[in-house]
């Protein structure tokens, strides 16, 4: 199985090493390309900024082959960056790939100064969470599922194949979500 | 007290992620709300407010200072993206404020004049992550030790000559390399020799890297300076003059940013360098009086 991780920009060698660490046999594959999309058999799209994702998937045409292969069952898993791309409805934007029926705010935690580390249950599993000028979800469709929530509002959720946190499990040294994103692929 | 450590050490870490969140990623330097705006759409991951570009300080001279706080808050007003600001070496008291208005990194730049001809700041006791340049391994490491949660390299800004940046990177990627070479034994000595804390230094001959994200700083001024600078090893580019001192900033910020995603691809970075204008002019390294050398200031 081959695992891919979105690798334009942010938080890419911190999820490579991650996959790696859950399982060696399991190839993590940076994808900048759509060949690159093409041999993987699930994706994340990592911690960034969302506005610079956004234009590099535009300029180099990586949106209709990424979004299409979520639609057709693609497990993809986003975090922060990633769950706005991912969003069905992004405050004050126009909404990038519209996948996932959830609405969210940017930088809805505050700035930097704001930033924080909070911990709590995923999927019964209690773990901490980096929240780094996060996304926060205002609104979740029916058809979502929360896997994790924080002070009241969900963090993490799921939509058949799609995962995404506001928070990054790329930060810490555990590797549950990992393992947990791993076994949705492993499904496919 | 146990609580308090633990906040203390959250927001090290805190710190340290952001910048890692900007890996692969342009920050420019604007010095208004438009020239935000511009480098936000055309893909910076962070913006650097400041009210001159390092090649209008070296012309104009005099004493440059942190910016305006009412400038910068108008472009954190302006952009989604973080927002980051100067202050001089040593002058905590900028850096005080540049926190109360929530800025998002503080880059404690030699751009600037120094306030300080002995010390930098205490890092440790803010709360918002500070960038510092370094030319070399062992100014990194005192820098980190000092609470910096990024560095860069310190190149020489405002020339739009790439030549000093390269100079650091390499110098720093040497050193690392020779640390992790060493014997344990010798450590405490090489850590002595480059005037660095020897945990830092032990932490960097067990992972062969620094602790916290490197970027390149000062005189990238083309799409194949930055990828130069990302094929030597750096995280990620700032570039300061090299955008709005060019014939078509625009264009020029997007090609910079693709030229460092795809930094690998010759191919790629053809078609962004394919008639982008002309770049700012750029200034000789060699034939400049050592004072007028930013790249001097900090120790």
């Amino acid at each position: 199985m081959n695992i891919g991780v979105l690798a334009l920009q942010g938080s890419v060698a911190e999820h490579l090493k991650m996959i790696s660490s859950v399982n060696k046999k399991i190839g993590a594959i940076p994808v900048r390309t759509i060949d690159e999309l093409a041999s993987v058999d699930g994706l994340i799209i990592p911690g960034g900024e969302s506005t610079t994702l956004r234009r590099l998937l535009d300029s180099f045409k990586l949106y209709t082959p990424i979004k299409e292969r979520i639609m057709a069952g693609m497990p993809v898993w986003g975090t922060c960056a990633g769950l706005i791309l991912l969003a069905n409805r992004v405050e004050g934007e126009t909404p990038y790939l519209s996948l996932l029926d959830v609405d969210v705010k940017r930088n809805a935690y505050g700035r930097q100064i704001d930033s924080f580390v909070g911990e709590g249950d995923f999927d019964n599993m209690y773990i901490n969470m980096v929240f780094i000028r996060a996304p926060k979800i205002t609104r979740v469709g029916d058809d979502v599922t929360v896997l994790a929530e924080y002070d009241g509002t969900p963090v993490a959720v799921r939509q058949d194949n799609i995962m995404a946190t506001s928070f990054h499990p790329e930060m810490t040294r555990d590797n549950r979500v990992h393992k947990y994103f791993l076994s949705m692929c492993g499904k496919e | 007290m146990a609580v308090k450590d633990d906040k203390a050490a959250n927001r090290k870490l805190l710190n340290r992620n952001l910048a890692q969140m900007l890996k692969g990623g342009v920050i420019m330097d604007v010095t208004n709300a438009e020239q935000a705006i511009i480098a936000e759409q055309a893909g910076a991951v962070a913006v650097m407010a400041l009210e001159r570009v390092p090649a209008d300080i070296r012309r104009d001279g005099g004493v440059a200072r942190m910016s305006d706080p009412k400038m910068i808050a108008e472009i954190q007003k302006a952009v989604s993206i973080p927002v980051m600001a100067k202050v001089r070496i040593g002058h905590f008291v900028e850096a005080q404020i540049l926190e109360a208005i929530k800025i998002d990194y503080i880059d404690e730049s030699e751009v600037l004049t120094p306030a300080d001809d002995m010390y930098h700041i205490d890092k440790t006791k803010f709360e918002t992550p500070f960038v510092c340049g370094a030319r070399d391994l062992g100014e990194a490491l005192r820098r980190i030790a000092e609470g910096a949660s990024m560095i860069r390299t310190k190149g020489e800004a405002g020339t739009g000559n790439v030549v000093e940046a390269v100079k650091h990177m390499r110098k720093m990627r040497t050193q690392i390399a020779e640390v992790a070479a060493l014997q344990s034994e010798q450590l405490a000595t090489y850590a002595k020799d480059i005037g660095a804390p020897l945990d830092l230094v032990r932490y960097v001959a067990k992972n062969k890297s620094l602790p916290v994200v490197n970027f390149a700083a000062g005189g990238v001024a083309t799409p194949a300076d930055a990828a130069l600078m990302m094929q030597l090893g750096a995280d990620g580019v700032f570039v300061g003059s090299g955008i709005f001192k060019s014939a078509d900033p625009k264009s020029r910020a997007e090609a910079i940013v693709k030229a460092v995603a795809y930094y690998g691809d010759p191919a790629i970075l053809a078609g962004v360098s394919y008639g982008l204008g002309e770049a700012m002019r750029g200034l000789d390294v060699e034939s400049m009086n050592d004072n007028d050398r930013l790249a001097k200031r900090g120790w």
